[in-house]
């Protein structure tokens, strides 16, 4: 826990609002707006693509016509927005500096090492220090990747997806859309068309990763989308911790994000995938913000292999993700712990599916959902086991926790059993920051903010202290400056 | 200390007053009794007055150290002295019990213009006090009351009013539900702290604390009103007969 002095006086600075909200004037090289055939070809040329994965980005495009035209986007979810206009975004916006790739940090645009800096993302030899290799991807072009050299040694690869596709086309064909294929959803098939960058990391059999990979979105460009791809791959017994965190600056416009993250394990190998989100939620009227619809999908293909899903979801107008795990090997856990926060006029629509196909596999879901303002938080997870998995065992626990009395939260559990083998618990609660429990630490010298922010931080513990130690302390900020206004 | 005059307090939303023209005075390092039947207003009275947002005060006023406190919010009682050993304490699940009282530390020394402890120093501090009460350390790792027995509550309570020095602490029933052991360690924190310039208000149905904690002042309260105050002897005399002559003399009013 961060000291409650700095951070009240942090909270302080911002006067409850939104505190990533900077713009960076870095010179952007934008394909025109408007998707097309010629744009999806574009941005693969832009990038030096090999003839089979444009195919596969024409597939993907072609698909997402089709689904345009008979279904258009998917309606099922609790949320609400104006339609969008896929025709009026920039599908491709990379800082015109680096369409030279820059060649160490000496050569990355100040302004944007600026931008950096006052994220507070290590980039520099302090941060090495600290043990975090990141990849920093700004809209969609991976900046600069820290910690690779040494990395290599161990034979872990941590790069661009653009990286990859040049160094590593073997890895990336075989993995790339085996979780998520292209034709998978509206929102990922578009990512599978024009995504343009994002993060690969592989790690070879044996060789668990010794330190954090960590990549860092941020969207700066106007009216652009965001697509990035993430594969993670960890090969027979490897273990990797892999930190996700995103900003986006204040607009009035709504901006696009469809990401799609692909995670594979095999035998006795482990991915741990923790997620800070904090996009720009919109303003407190509910004007623009960004629409984060994500595909995430992990695979444990092996025996006894593990993924973990961890996320911390306080930013984005609309939050519309559902980190999933397909336990395909024998003996395999899957794992889902999240806080999503939903203030003024936010809607999260998150949650996990768990399908059990292996034997005697195991999946734990501890989603917990903060309903503040007007905001509108649904838990929506999918448990379902197959016929072939004997002996599978969920546990499930939803809680809701209401701010006001103006918010709403929903929860929509399906749960789909084939085998008479299977275990399965599911438990639920919804409960009111109390008035009891406010004065028992307003009457030893705690503020009312400062109480309402120690329960309810309190109360998502079993969540935050999954994260990585530099992230849970982060993740408690943000929930306290996310819920600035809230209370009171 | 502390200056309260004809005090009527109802619960929210409630047309019955609870109490009904509290008057008493508690000065500086005096230990102060209250006793009474159930239902007299014994720990509504110690809870108005760390202001609990589920009463109203109707009229009357209450001072502590020259300065009305009627207006004042919880915390600011409290940053300014004032403490209560709840009857009750509220379970907060998540919120380690060394992370609250740094936080609360923290805040009144703050107030007070001077700096946090360190961590470090916080911890010896901390460390030092939980043997002192007798808490299990591995109870005060754990979510703040969640799962502690009715005496491991107490001995929390008692954990923070050590830790927390205040200049007017209120001990709200904290004997009820205690076995001996524990009403000694509770009376040991109590009488380790009088001083000078801290008081006691201990508000109790039996007589037993105050075999422990010698009260300078003992008050009798019923229906609302104090009826009768005097000294240590005062306890004694209600131990013999009960409260029956006090409930009389309150109905004959």
């Amino acid at each position: 826990m961060v000291t409650p002095n700095s951070i009240s006086r942090e909270s302080d600075l911002s006067g409850g609002e939104y505190k990533w909200g900077f713009v960076t004037e870095v010179e952007q090289d934008f394909a025109p707006k408007g998707l097309s055939e010629d744009i999806v070809r574009l941005i693969s040329a832009k990038k030096d693509e090999p003839e089979w994965l444009l195919e596969w980005r024409l597939k993907a495009y072609h698909h997402w016509v089709k689904m345009a035209k008979e279904q258009g986007e998917p309606e099922w979810a609790k949320i609400r927005y104006p339609q969008i206009d896929y025709n009026d975004i920039y599908y491709y916006a990379a800082p015109k500096s680096s369409t030279e790739a820059p060649k160490s940090l000496a050569d990355v645009d100040p302004e944007m090492l600026a931008t950096f800096e006052k994220l507070g993302i290590p980039l520099q030899e302090r941060e090495k220090l600290a043990g975090v290799a990141i990849d920093a991807v700004f809209d969609s072009v991976s900046v600069a990747t820290t910690y690779t050299e040494q990395l290599e040694k161990l034979g872990i690869i941590f790069c661009s997806f653009s990286e990859a596709v040049k160094n590593h086309p073997n890895l990336i064909k075989k993995y790339l859309g085996s979780v998520v294929p292209y034709s998978d959803n509206f929102f990922a098939t578009l990512n599978s068309a024009v995504f343009s960058d994002g993060s690969f990391a592989y790690i070879p059999p044996g060789v668990r990763c010794p330190i954090e990979l960590m990549t860092y979105f941020r969207m700066n460009a106007e009216g652009t989308g965001q697509f990035e791809r993430t594969l993670i791959v960890a090969d027979k017994g490897a273990y990797v911790s892999y930190l996700e965190g995103c900003t986006a600056p204040f607009r009035k416009t709504s901006q696009l994000h469809a990401a799609v993250v692909e995670l594979v394990t095999l035998d006795d190998a482990e991915i741990k995938y923790s997620t800070i989100q904090n996009w720009f939620p919109g303003s407190k009227e509910g004007e623009g913000g960004v629409y984060n619809f994500v595909t995430k999908r992990g695979i444990c293909r092996g025996v006894n292999s593990k993924i973990s899903w961890t996320q911390v979801e306080t930013g984005s107008a609309i939050t519309w993700k559902y980190p999933s795990v397909i336990l395909q090997g024998d003996n395999s856990t899957g794992e889902f712990y999240s806080v999503a926060l939903a203030n003024n006029h936010q809607q999260a629509d998150t949650g996990t599916k768990m399908i059990h196909i292996g034997k005697n596999t195991k999946s734990t879901i501890v989603a917990k959902g903060i309903s503040a303002g007007q905001g509108q938080n649904t838990y929506r997870g999918q448990v379902k086991i197959m016929p072939s998995a004997e002996n599978a065992v969920n546990h499930t626990q939803c809680d809701s926790l209401l701010v006001g009395d103006q918010c709403g939260a929903h929860t929509v559990p399906y749960i789909e059993v084939r085998n008479p083998t299977a275990r399965l618990e599911h438990e639920a609660s919804t409960s009111k920051v109390s008035d009891d429990q406010l004065f028992y630490l307003r009457s030893r010298g705690i503020s009312e903010e400062e109480a309402h922010h120690m329960i309810i931080t309190g109360w998502s513990r079993e969540v935050i202290k999954e994260l990585p130690f530099e992230f849970a302390m982060e993740a408690g900020q943000l929930l306290k400056v996310s819920l600035e206004g809230a209370v009171g | 200390m502390l200056q309260v005059t004809d005090l009527h307090a109802s619960v929210v939303d409630a047309d019955e007053e609870i109490l009904k023209g509290l008057s008493l005075s508690i000065g500086a390092g005096e230990v102060h009794a209250i006793m009474g039947p159930n239902g007299s207003g014994k720990s509504t009275f110690a809870n108005v007055l760390l202001g609990r947002p589920d009463y109203v005060v109707n009229s009357g006023v209450v001072t502590f150290e020259d300065e009305d406190i009627l207006e004042l919010f919880p915390d600011q009682r409290a940053l300014r002295g004032m403490f209560l050993a709840f009857q009750y304490p509220a379970e907060i699940p998540g919120v380690r019990p060394w992370q609250f009282l740094k936080a609360a530390l923290d805040a009144r020394r703050e107030y007070a213009g001077e700096k946090p402890l360190s961590v470090r120093d916080f911890s010896k501090l901390f460390d030092d006090k939980v043997e002192a009460v007798g808490i299990d350390p591995d109870l005060v790792k754990r979510s703040l009351n969640e799962g502690f027995s009715g005496g491991e509550k107490k001995r929390n309570e008692m954990l923070q009013l050590e830790m927390l020095e205040p200049r007017l602490a209120i001990l709200d029933e904290t004997d009820s539900g205690l076995d001996v052991d524990a009403l000694r360690i509770v009376a040991e924190g109590v009488n380790s702290l009088r001083s000078p310039d801290r008081s006691f208000l201990i508000v109790t149905h039996y007589q037993r604390l105050l075999n422990y904690i010698k009260p300078d002042v003992v008050h009798i309260l019923v229906d609302g009103r104090i009826v009768e105050t005097g000294g240590p002897e005062l306890a004694m005399t209600v131990e013999n007969s009960g409260y029956e002559q006090y409930i009389k003399a309150a109905v004959a009013d």
